[in-house]
């Protein structure tokens, strides 16, 4: 996944029945490959926060962005590119793991700060927030410890702060 | 005051100034139907609900007001798609109301549901599913406000039953007059930036071979006037698109006609030989750029729409603006201040190579041979010339379509309705029927095709019960001849599935049946009596069938997948220097 070929745009929807499927519906009608999407409520009650990456390659950024801004249900979009954007994504995976590579599996876990949720004879369920590349990372570490399951729930995204140190503290690794 | 949903439905209509509402109804919408007997609002029953959407979008068309059509749910929903992606595609003004089943049963698979809001959400500007009497007023207000402002559409409502039933509860609510739109997504921006206008006005200074592009969104915007100015004041030759047929009349000097796939030569090649086109609510269509990666290669661009999102969509802009056509030419008109004489431009070479090309490749035709069926141009042109010079025309789709875009001498606008976008064959009874009810002192015309005239004719019947007398011009040629054209040019002559027959049905008994007065045309000589005698009836509609030579192709032509430098002449005009 490269930065210029995937942008993440953060759109701002009436809280209303159906508007998910006027954007999801827009994507398949323009020819607009998503990557991954996210919906959920924000704190104001009537509106809903859509947050999706999309291949700008299937279609210009600004032809996504001006046929979004038609749905009347559309309040609001911010384009991040990674300078701009503050990007979080959470993934909860099942490993493969035999007691005697149970230790090789925790030291990936101690060095991403990620969590074990669950543990079984010979499998873990682990889950890691962070940056979506990071998540990347991870994952293909694990890959040769054999994933029997994993469930990514695509990015969520806010713009960056003017000062930004607190919420960009480097993470490892 | 209390009230309940049907009652709070029909007064909203009314207090949107609606007079006219085309419809059919059924059971889910059937308690709106009871408070309509006493509204000052005119009701006409359509024989099918596709009439009832085109009679909406012609009425829109010829007024600029909102057409409104409202049918029952499930198939009568289903039937009025195509007006809806019609009227989507051409940016028509219309609100349709649909009625639903009842709002508990939505979901069920109940008698007459379908999702319409979701069968609809792409051919529809927006839609809404009503879940509350009360919300009826609110709905109804923001319903108009979205169809007739920023670029123009058709918005669909589709209501429960229960909601509107006065015997049911959930129906009672306490009436209120909505205070304005509450879309808070939705703020359509109508006035131009000064600084992209100055821009503009910079690139026409300095253009040696510019031409006005000029689409529909000029008539949507009631801008024809202003374009008359701007095209004046600067002495730029002006095309008009399928859609803008009349927006600069057709007799003006600087008027080109018609561009693209079956424009005329000297239209399609000023654009293809132009340094600077200036296109105001126009959007690139494919039938009017033909091959894109060859069309108006020295160009530079001047965008002008209302919906940004045309803007760069199909050819990137030099200057792109976002705003109202008619506040956008009129900005422009302030910006360019003098006239181009005093500017010290000097047009005469520009316009002589036009003039040349006038010249070399009129619109012509073969007369027909004595005892050849007529010429469907030569009808036209009778047509045109026996009928009042303010007359609407509204067409089908296919060559009868292109021969009265082409033959037709438009001198006002809103003059021409046809489907433009979306190619809707059987368009043009309903369209004309919606025309007339928005325009009954004037004369209307439908020039149909054999093939249309098979899809929609029943709507004949409405317009004669109802006292719509519109007229309809026949041209007979037995043939879906725009495909029959194709498959002689493309196909080697190998005829598949085009014929439907001359004979079969009998129009003129068909069109007797329906209550229309009736008559046919065969030979040359009989075409300018039969023009007069439709033109002199005024009580009833009349059907003129005329009997034309399947033979005859549309020329010119840009063939698909073809640049529009290789556009083909007409057989006779081969030989002519390009």
């Amino acid at each position: 996944m490269t930065a210029e070929r995937f942008h993440t745009v953060v759109v701002k929807v009436e809280n209303k029945a159906g508007v998910l499927a006027r954007v999801a519906g827009l994507f398949a009608r323009r020819g607009f490959n998503i990557e991954s999407l996210a919906v959920a409520p924000t704190d104001d009650e009537r509106f809903s926060r859509i947050t999706f990456t999309v291949d700008v390659a299937s279609a210009p950024l600004e032809q996504v962005v001006k046929q979004l801004d038609k749905l009347v249900n559309v309040v609001d979009i911010r384009e991040l590119d990674a300078a701009t954007a503050v990007e979080r994504e959470l993934m909860l995976i099942v490993v493969a793991a035999a007691p005697e590579r149970r230790s090789e599996l925790l030291d990936l876990v101690r060095i991403f700060k990620a969590k074990v949720l669950s543990v079984g004879p010979d499998k873990m369920m682990v889950s890691l927030s962070g940056r979506p590349d990071r998540i990347d990372d991870f994952e293909a570490l694990l890959e040769p410890f054999g994933i029997v399951e994993i469930q990514r729930t695509g990015r969520v995204a806010l713009r960056r702060l003017d000062s930004s140190a607190i919420d960009e503290t480097p993470e490892v690794p | 005051m209390t009230t309940n949903g049907g009652e709070a439905l029909i007064k909203s209509l009314e207090n949107e100034g609606v007079e006219v509402i085309f419809g059919l109804p059924g059971g889910a919408i059937l308690p709106v139907y009871d408070p309509i007997l006493d509204s000052s609002i005119r009701h006409i029953l359509v024989r099918h609900e596709q009439g009832a959407g085109h009679m909406a979008e012609g009425y829109a068309h010829a007024t600029g007001k909102p057409g409104v059509a409202m049918v029952t749910s499930g198939p009568a929903a289903t039937n009025i798609v195509t007006p809806l992606c019609d009227a989507y595609m051409d940016s028509v003004p219309m609100v349709c109301i649909t009625g639903q089943v009842p709002y508990a049963a939505i979901g069920t698979d109940a008698f007459q549901e379908c999702d319409t809001t979701g069968i609809t959400m792409s051919v529809t500007k927006h839609n809404f599913l009503v879940t509350e009497a009360a919300d009826i007023p609110q709905i109804i207000h923001d319903a108009f406000h979205i169809a007739t402002t920023g670029r123009p559409g058709p918005v669909l409502v589709d209501i429960p039953k229960d909601i509107v039933d006065p015997g049911n509860p959930r129906s009672a609510m306490e009436w209120y007059e909505p205070s304005g739109p509450q879309l808070p997504g939705y703020n359509p921006v109508t006035v131009p930036d000064p600084a992209l206008v100055a821009e503009a006005a910079t690139l026409i200074r300095a253009a040696e071979r510019p031409v006005v592009y000029a689409g529909g969104g000029i008539l949507k915007a009631r801008g024809a006037e202003a374009l008359r100015r701007l095209v004046e004041l600067t002495d730029i030759p002006t095309v008009t698109t399928l859609m803008a047929r009349g927006a600069l009349p057709d007799d003006h000097p600087l008027c080109l006609g018609m561009p693209g796939m079956h424009g005329n030569y000297t239209a399609v090649t000023a654009m293809q030989e132009a340094d600077l086109l200036i296109a105001l609510g126009a959007r690139f269509d494919d039938r009017v750029t033909g091959r894109l990666d060859g069309f108006a290669p020295d160009a530079k661009i001047i965008h002008v729409d209302i919906d940004p999102a045309e803007l760069n969509k199909v050819r990137p802009a030099n200057v792109g603006i976002r705003g109202d056509c008619r506040l956008t030419i009129e900005a422009l008109v302030e910006a360019l201040g003098v006239d181009v004489v005093d500017q010290g431009i000097d047009r005469a070479p520009w316009k002589q190579r036009i003039s040349g090309w006038q010249e070399r490749f009129p619109l012509t035709y073969e007369q027909s041979a004595p005892g050849e069926a007529l010429k469907p141009q030569f009808v036209l042109e009778k047509l045109r010339d026996g009928s009042p010079r303010d007359t609407i025309v509204a067409s089908g789709v296919g060559q009868h379509q292109m021969w009265t875009s082409q033959f037709w001498n438009f001198e006002q606008p809103y003059t021409w309705i046809n489907s433009g976008g979306l190619g809707t064959m059987g368009f043009s009874i309903p369209a004309a029927i919606g025309a007339k009810v928005g325009m009954p002192d004037r004369t209307v015309w439908a020039v149909d095709g054999d093939g249309c005239f098979q899809m929609t004719a029943q709507e004949l019947v409405t317009a004669t019960v109802e006292r719509i007398p519109i007229k309809v011009a026949l041209i007979n040629n037995g043939y879906l001849g725009m495909v029959r054209q194709w498959q002689e040019m493309f196909y080697d002559e190998r005829f598949s599935e085009v014929e439907l027959g001359r004979t079969v049905p009998d129009y003129v008994k068909w069109a007797e049946a329906m209550g229309c007065e009736a008559i046919r045309a065969e030979a040359p000589e009989e075409v300018e009596p039969a023009v007069a005698k439709a033109n002199e009836i005024n009580d009833r509609p009349v059907v003129v069938e005329f009997r034309c030579d399947e033979r005859e192709m549309v020329f010119p032509m840009v063939p698909a997948g073809k640049t529009n430098s290789e556009l083909l002449v007409d057989p006779s005009q081969e030989d002519q220097p390009r």
